[in-house]
């Protein structure tokens, strides 16, 4: 009786059961947490009657512009996500020496670290740089909307389920403690036999299928629907840098769905690409991952770069100087990102010519990078500075990532890889690129085009604070990190003994990571307090900063529609050029099509992740309905011939004359 | 008056960091910076060489990025230097292509070269004769067997001073990688494959050695000693644990598989011929984990 019970069992919930729920105190919290966060949403959805407003307005919504807001809440959520990740790391390692094994088990340790990592590459700094391309590119390219609004959507709600995957890992049963790139033999079902490995793969499957197609909708975007006038030369740098990005996700990401899904059969299927024996190459592995993993580090930098080429051109009052080299130094970058993935492993024992040829090529990268600098420099050179949060981002920009550079150039030394691989020196290099690279870009950015999205400014005052806490809190967790990789201390330590001498740096980079988490704390407070006090920030203009590309041209908040007359771009800086001719304008109004809200984006995305939900407990018949319906949905959407409307001339004039006058719709 | 009061004490602050981080660091060991072999030396001296030559155009961006900020705020402004159209000049662009291009050219010399003279599978030259230990990463201790000398250890690796060594090494447990900073760089010891490294220590002392590389949860537990000795020592050692430390058969050596962290120095005596060469094999066959036969 019992045995037929459990095949029962077995068959409707696959390896689902009371098991999975969290064994510890520690696990406990943050399984509520994640229950109770989303919990307390749909209570306050429920006591202001918003749901039918969050269906309408968001769920089923193809506007770029609110599909980048979405992005950027998922992202700062995440971002504490993995801050609470950051917070029981550095306990742990300022606690566990010697004889004392610290709050955490090994296990429980090494899976925070794996998450901390996946999370903050995936589902932040992808998710800001993607909410800031969808609220900027297409405004700056004078366009109404992206080349595939539902695609995008699509791309969106994947990105977010992929999100939910991951911590649904927290409530039921355990992630992969492998480390964030989960190297096989130890990611493969002998050595990591639980859930673990399986939500990272396919959490990762379904957010990477997503910013493959976003990719894909850029790209089309950027080449096809820029508005009349504006040719390759004349396009804002930030778009150029975003072109870069895109074409680099579009070359990069299949690898990494192709390389999850070998790894995924060996552990399915009993195949055996990656394993140690039976003809499996644990190398293989480590080349395909790192083959995506390299060219995805410029996709997460290249927007970065965009970011500050139009916030010290703005801010020096003063035009980009050096297009040309610019657009020359990106494309540059686009092609050697891909052929320097080999100095992530120059320890593997390959022969000096390989070692060599790759180290050289990754040197060379700091070549262009040497050049984007020393424009930005000349771009603030005889121009008229003016010091707002935005800069000093890009000031703590500049000190972190020369710093970083210079730590990534040492590295790409072969021999002095053999003494810094792996340790932590390695881990403060990658984060000063990232973090003071990629994150503090997209501060700077929020900051910038926060007026243009909402209507009006955040605070100042406490944007600066937010800075400087940034800042030293940054410098004070990191520097330390460079002198212990020098004492030898290798990364995802889950314990060290006391005689290493080692504890000191710990806790003083633990202090600087509690100053980076009351930055984080003043973050919210500036939203929170921006909003509030919104009356008497109001951006009125649309042009707050006095800025040069298309986007300032239009009301803040921008319509719905975004340009109610295309623009006339004849130069770079088009409104930079427009505002000082004054020329008389003779635009007409015309039709616009708008796409129809449609719920198909976010059902697909939603049994996607059902599908992958049930792969990784082995539900084997919901995983076969899911697929199916996945299959039936898009077939119904591709079936729908009408999936926009009309927005008449007539209307466009009477909504645009309502915006002039500051309206808010 | 104010603005002033907090640029001093800015700037106080900074000194106090600046000299309370130097007084820590003349005091503690920082092992990578204190090598005692000869190729972490050598690794240790590319490292300064690399850091001098790129802090040379590195730094003036520092300097040029504080005096352009300062000169060109806009509360420092007068008219006359500010022209906004100016976007383009190609002498002085072509001077930042150039210039990091240069110190691109002249560090890939020297890695082209350090890195064949580096090549950790490069014999060590020496009046000595070479020692050569066999390494395995097990699940998570490392094991070294000294096949000339007929003993073994666990976590101990013990070394003649001023002798090459050239070590073999594998994995029978996911990868690791094998590291010892103060007499040389890592290399991955991979589970079915086959990884060489020599070293030559120079100083006698005791390091500190680790897996530089994830394996699971006891892999912080896999720290070791190398303790080198003078030669006659060594041999003392050796000949010493022949004749007491028991035998590594292979029922040992399929009981030392089975997972355990922070395990303590062992010694063994007469390891059974093969263990290393049957353990790379056994892979070869299937994905087995399983007893050597």
């Amino acid at each position: 009786m019992m045995h037929i019970f459990n095949l029962m069992a077995s068959f409707w919930l696959g390896r689902l059961s009371l098991k999975a729920l969290p064994p510890n105190p520690i696990q406990w919290f943050g399984a509520s947490l994640i229950i109770l966060v989303p919990g307390m949403i749909a209570v306050l959805l429920t006591v202001t009657k918003r749901w039918k407003w969050l269906y309408k307005e968001w769920i089923t919504t193809q506007d770029p512009k609110k599909i980048g807001v979405m992005y950027i809440l998922v992202a700062i959520g995440m971002l504490l996500r993995g801050g609470a990740d950051v917070a029981l790391i550095k306990t742990q390692q300022a606690l566990s020496v010697g004889a004392s094994h610290g709050i955490l088990s090994a296990s429980h340790f090494q899976q925070i670290v794996t998450a901390h990592g996946t999370i903050m590459i995936f589902f932040v700094a992808m998710g800001l740089m993607f909410g800031i391309i969808n609220l900027i590119v297409p405004l700056q390219i004078g366009s109404r909307d992206v080349a595939f609004p539902f695609l995008n959507a699509t791309s969106f709600w994947l990105f977010f389920f992929g999100m939910v995957l991951v911590n649904a890992s927290l409530v039921l049963g355990d992630f992969a403690a492998t480390g964030w790139l989960a190297y096989p033999p130890l990611s493969e079902l002998r050595y990591s036999p639980t859930v673990g490995v399986d939500y990272w793969i396919w959490s990762l499957q379904i957010a990477g299928v997503g910013s493959l197609l976003a990719a894909i909708n850029f790209i089309v975007t950027i080449l096809k629907m820029r508005v009349k006038g504006m040719n390759f030369m004349k396009m804002p740098m930030f778009v150029w840098s975003v072109l870069g990005s895109m074409l680099l996700v579009a070359f990069a990401f299949p690898i990494l769905t192709a390389t999850l899904t070998l790894l995924a059969l060996d552990r399915n299927l009993g195949m055996h690409f990656f394993t140690s024996g039976a003809g499996g190459n644990m190398m293989m592995y480590v080349n395909l991952i790192w083959a995506w993993g390299h060219p995805e580090v410029y996709i997460l930098i290249l927007p970065a770069f965009g970011v500050f080429s139009e916030v010290v051109a703005t801010y020096s009052k003063k035009r980009l100087f050096g297009y040309t080299s610019m657009v020359w130094a990106i494309a540059a970058i686009v092609l050697l990102s891909f052929i320097v993935w080999l100095h992530h492993f120059f320890t593997m024992g390959a022969g000096s010519d390989v070692n060599a040829f790759f180290g050289i090529m990754t040197m060379i990268i700091a070549i262009p990078t040497g050049v984007k600098l020393f424009n930005w420099l000349f771009t603030m050179y005889r121009g008229k500075i003016r010091l707002d949060s935005p800069m000093l981002w890009f000031i703590g920009f500049v000190v972190i990532f020369t710093i970083g550079g210079m730590a990534g150039v040492l590295m790409a030394v072969p021999p002095i890889d053999f003494q810094l691989h792996n340790s932590l020196f390695l881990v403060a290099h990658f984060h000063m690129m990232i973090v003071g690279g990629v994150v503090f870009a997209d501060f700077a950015a929020i900051t910038y085009w926060f007026p243009k999205i909402f209507g009006f400014k955040l605070n100042e005052t406490l944007g600066r604070w937010v800075f400087w806490l940034w800042l030293v809190g940054f410098l004070m967790s990191f520097i330390p990190l460079y002198i212990l990789g020098f004492m030898g201390a290798t990364r995802r330590l889950d314990h060290y003994s006391a005689s290493l001498g080692w504890q000191q740096l710990f806790i003083v980079s633990g202090i600087g990571a509690a100053l980076i988490g009351a930055g984080v704390g003043v973050q919210l407070l500036q939203f929170a307090y921006s909003i509030y006090k919104r009356k008497d920030n109001r951006d009125k203009t649309g042009d707050p900063w006095d800025g040069r590309s298309l986007e300032w041209s239009l009301p803040s908040p921008v319509p719905f529609y975004n340009f109610a007359r295309l623009p006339e771009v004849s130069s770079r800086d088009a409104f930079w050029e427009a505002k000082k001719s004054r020329l008389k304008d003779r635009r007409k109004y015309e039709d616009i099509e708008i796409p129809k809200n449609t719920p198909l984006a976010f059902m697909i995305a939603a049994l996607a992740f059902i599908f992958a939900f049930t792969v990784v407990w082995h539900i084997w018949w919901l995983a076969v309905i899911a697929l199916l319906s996945i299959i039936t949905l898009i077939i119904v959407r591709s079936m729908d011939e009408q999936t926009d409307y009309i927005l008449k001339a007539s209307e466009v004039e009477k909504l645009d004359s309502l915006y002039l006058k500051g309206a808010k719709l | 008056m104010l603005r002033t009061k907090r640029r001093w004490f800015v700037a106080l602050a900074l000194i106090v960091i600046v000299v309370l981080s130097a007084i820590y660091l003349a005091n503690v060991n920082i092992p990578i910076l204190e090598p005692k072999g000869v190729i972490a030396d050598k690794e240790f001296r590319l490292l300064v060489t690399v850091t001098v030559l790129m802090s040379i155009v590195a730094l003036p961006v520092f300097g040029l990025l504080i005096y352009i900020v300062w000169k060109y705020n806009e509360k420092n402004h007068t008219k006359k230097k500010y022209s906004p159209d100016w976007e383009s000049n190609k002498f002085i662009e072509g001077t930042w292509w150039a210039i990091p291009t240069i110190l691109i050219v002249i560090l890939s010399v020297i890695t082209w070269n350090a890195t064949y003279a580096l090549n950790p599978y490069n014999p060590i030259a020496s009046k000595n004769s070479t020692l050569n230990v066999q390494v395995i990463a097990l699940d998570w201790k490392w094991l070294f067997i000294y096949p000339a000398l007929k003993v073994a250890t666990i976590n101990k690796l013990m070394l003649p001073v001023n002798t090459p060594v050239h070590f073999y090494l594998t994995a029978d447990a996911p990868m690791n990688s094998f590291w010892i900073p103060q007499l040389s760089g890592q290399i991955y010891a991979m589970p079915g494959m086959q990884t060489q490294l020599y070293i030559l220590a120079n100083q006698p002392g005791e390091y500190n050695g680790w897996s530089a590389n994830i394996s699971g949860i006891g892999f912080a537990g896999m720290m070791f000693k190398a303790d080198v000795v003078s030669a006659t020592q060594f041999k003392a050692w050796a000949s010493r644990t022949v004749s007491s430390a028991p035998a590594l058969s292979l029922a040992r050596y399929n009981s030392l598989i089975q997972p355990s962290a922070y395990v303590k120095t062992r010694f063994f005596s007469n390891p059974a011929t093969n263990i290393f060469s049957q353990t790379i094999d056994k892979y070869m066959v299937a994905d087995y984990h399983g007893a050597v036969q």
